[in-house]
């Protein structure tokens, strides 16, 4: 009976509890997740599936997969590894996607409330979120330390990179080819790629500093990518030296994000051009960008390219043209070191082969496109190596064997080389192809050669293969068309007009002066 | 003085009774401590696939420590066909009031010669594990946790680290990602009832209170056998599980 009496209360203070819980909590109450639901299903489903587990009938074309729901397992958090993400994480997610991923950014697509709603909804897909003992609590971010990004620092921080080995995963230049990058796996067991640390537009995170900062102190849960900030905590490294890698890393990519430009200038210069890839002139030449994306037109598509975009750098001296296309690739295929890891990718990427093709020792490889006549108006062959009627001229370079060769392009199964070849000279260098390709302007075999002259906008477009991501043939990355454009010699007028210019407002100021302080005078 | 001493006797008795009764008070049931053992062999039937060498050139500091190219653990077979690195754990049967005793403190993976030690291993929900790098290089410690929290943590220097499990998983699955080679599997319970094999392929259950429990052997590479096994008293009861090679 005492007995009794003791438990009655205490039943009374565990209901208390437990509403105070809900009500301080409140993970699901209060959250309509019936509207999140049909957010869900017409917007999320296709990739994430509809019971959440990252299986939607899209997900097998893609790499990295979607986002399983069902584990509670986010990259990108504010909070330690292995906490659940905070309702703003998942916010950030949905509102403003995931670069480098399939995910897009759905603000301005759906509105607040119903963006709201799906992030209330995708929490009920794991039984974590209602866990009330979970700790979901966000870590404590310093503020980035003023002295930051200046040479001293940033050579801090590349100590740091090496001495707690991120270069074991990201390699010695930041490229994600690190002697481990061959092996690595997400949680799911499916390949995954150390970040390029040279592309920060595509960091999930976002590419700022303080973004790197945070993605160091919370690791990338499901991922090989740890939390640093037991090391913190531990005294190993202090929270200001975290900062100087995060700022080292930062460094690494373009100052201003990789802009895309139609138009290729290559101005033209003086003497003998710069054949080989690391030339000192070409660090005086502009550098342009150009985004390639998986082939998805023409049977075997491929919907995973490993390239993701050329440097293009361009000069000329009147006789022959100069072409410098620079691209990360992690491997110098063919490498049987990536060979398993190129099997798992062929097996992950659905495409439309009848079986999995199996991982061979392809070759890198690289092709410049050019119609075969600079057109007068916008007409140009079809971008994707041209048609049987309407040939593309193009050069091919491969990794191995090491050699270019120009030809004509019938569509992407026929190709037919022609006589004169560009010469080529590459090199591979931790994690990046730099290959400089050299022809003469004019050549002998005007019916099939590309005639480059000054002064045109010539049509160009790039295609990529990483032969160890098992890209070859059909499965390659693509560009579409952009322009390149060859510098005109300056005509005399050109120099001489600046200066009639300056002579005539000279003379003009004089006469203004002079009349202005013989009026002076007069008074 | 007769009487006073009898008298005195019977006094500390039931004082000590009363602290008894109240000692029981506090903490409510106390743990039902039987005496019973189930232990027994992990047979092998068959030859075992080799397990595979370990390319430890990336890892000259760890390849140091081996004279013999060292080989991952996924089958050990012992001289006497035993298995060795076998979970044995009761799966259930333990009565829902039964409280584990507090653990005796924290149970230590480390990481040495780039490999765990030790290589199968088990923890009570709540004891610490403290994970320790001997290696001095790094070493990520990523435990895959399903139905507790997963975790990925830096270790690029000699220093432990400390995690808790919060609920009962078997098993857990730990990985370092920068040694693709490196794993280990952990056993999380309740209860102190399991037990890992050796090199003489036996394991031994301790202290169950009588009842009817279903046993469980795990096995990396050929998954799981039960038995279940009834205890009365404070008995010993053996029984021997057998896997045979694929």
């Amino acid at each position: 009976m005492s007995g009794a009496g003791r438990d009655v209360p205490g039943a009374v203070v565990s209901l208390v509890l437990l509403l105070l819980g809900a009500g301080s909590a409140a993970p699901l109450a209060g959250q309509d997740t019936t509207a999140g639901k049909r957010v869900y299903v017409k917007w999320c489903a296709g990739c994430h599936g509809d019971t959440g587990a990252g299986d939607g009938p899209a997900a097998r074309f893609m790499l990295p997969r979607p986002r399983n729901f069902t584990g509670a397992v986010y990259k990108i958090r504010s909070t330690a590894s292995g906490q659940l993400p905070t309702d703003a994480d998942l916010q950030r997610a949905v509102d403003d996607g995931l670069p480098g991923s399939a995910m897009p950014a759905w603000k301005g697509r759906l509105s607040d409330a119903e963006r709201r709603a799906v992030v209330a909804y995708l929490k009920t897909f794991s039984a974590f979120f209602a866990d009330t003992s979970q700790h979901v609590t966000p870590l404590t971010f310093s503020r980035e330390p003023s002295s930051g990004g200046g040479a001293a620092e940033l050579k801090r921080g590349r100590q740091f990179y090496d001495s707690i080995g991120c270069r074991k995963c990201h390699g010695d230049q930041g490229r994600g080819d690190g002697p481990s990058a061959p092996t690595l796996k997400d949680d799911a067991g499916f390949p995954i790629l150390a970040a390029d640390l040279h592309q920060n537009w595509r960091f999930r995170g976002g590419r700022t500093t303080a973004d790197i900062y945070r993605r160091l102190r919370t690791g990338l849960d499901g991922t090989p990518m740890p939390s640093f900030s037991d090391l913190i905590d531990q005294k190993f490294l202090t929270d200001v030296e975290l900062w100087r890698l995060a700022e080292y890393v930062r460094s690494l990519s373009p100052a201003d994000s990789a802009e895309v430009r139609d138009v290729i200038h290559a101005p033209r210069i003086a003497g003998p051009l710069p054949v080989a890839p690391d030339d000192s002139a070409w660090r005086r030449v502009e550098r342009y960008w150009f985004p390639l994306v998986g082939q998805v037109i023409r049977k075997s598509r491929w919907f995973a390219p490993a390239v993701t975009g050329v440097w293009v750098e361009a000069v000329h001296n009147d006789q022959a043209l100069a072409l410098r296309v620079s691209w990360d690739d992690r491997s110098q295929s063919p490498d049987p070191t990536w060979r398993a890891f190129e099997q798992r990718v062929l097996e992950t990427v659905a495409s439309d082969d009848s079986s999995t093709p199996r991982a061979e020792l392809w070759p890198d490889q690289l092709a410049v496109q050019f119609p075969r006549r600079v057109p007068d108006g916008m007409e140009r062959p079809y971008f994707l190596m041209g048609t049987a009627t309407d040939p593309v001229y193009q050069w091919r370079w491969t990794s191995q064997p090491p050699r270019a060769v120009a030809g004509l392009a019938r569509g992407i199964e026929q190709f037919d080389t022609v006589a004169l070849a560009p010469a080529t000279q590459a090199v591979y260098d931790h994690g990046e192809w730099r290959v400089v390709f050299t022809r003469a302007l004019a050549t002998p075999d005007t019916a099939n050669d590309v005639q480059l002259t000054t002064g045109r906008a010539i049509p160009v477009a790039f295609f990529a293969w990483d032969g160890s991501s098992g890209e070859h043939g059909s499965r390659m990355g693509v560009s579409t068309w952009y322009f390149l454009a060859l510098d005109r010699p300056t005509p005399p007028s050109v120099l001489l007009s600046p200066i009639v210019a300056m002579a005539l407002t000279l003379g003009l100021g004089l006469v203004v002066v002079l009349r202005a302080q013989r009026r002076g005078a007069g008074v | 003085m007769h009487k006073l001493s009898v008298l005195a006797v019977v006094g500390v008795a039931v004082g000590a009774g009363v602290w008894g009764l109240g000692l029981a008070g506090w903490t409510r049931s106390p743990a039902p401590q039987g005496g019973a053992t189930i232990t027994g062999k992990i047979k092998f039937v068959g030859k075992a696939p080799p397990n595979p060498v370990i390319d430890m050139t990336e890892e000259a500091k760890c390849k140091a420590k081996y004279t013999a190219p060292p080989r991952e653990q996924i089958v050990e077979v012992n001289p006497n066909q035993t298995l060795a690195d076998v979970f044995v754990y009761v799966d259930s049967g333990v009565a829902a009031s039964y409280k584990a005793p507090a653990p005796a403190g924290p149970v230590t993976l480390d990481q040495d010669g780039c490999r765990y030690h030790p290589h199968v291993f088990g923890i009570l929900v709540g004891q610490t594990l403290a994970i320790k790098n001997s290696d001095g290089i790094l070493h990520n410690i990523k435990a895959k946790a399903v139905k507790n929290r997963p975790f990925n943590i830096s270790q690029p220097g000699v220093m432990t680290s400390e995690r808790t499990f919060a609920t009962r998983e078997v098993m857990v699955p730990l990985e370092c990602n920068v040694h693709g080679w490196m794993h280990a599997w952990l056993g999380v319970l309740p209860y102190p009832f399991f037990s890992v094999t050796g090199t003489d392929g036996t394991f031994t259950l301790k202290g169950l209170p009588p009842g009817t429990y279903k046993i469980e052997a795990w096995q990396e590479k050929y998954g799981t056998q039960t038995a279940t096994v009834t205890i009365t008293g404070s008995e010993t009861k053996t029984h021997d599980f057998s896997f045979a090679a694929k």
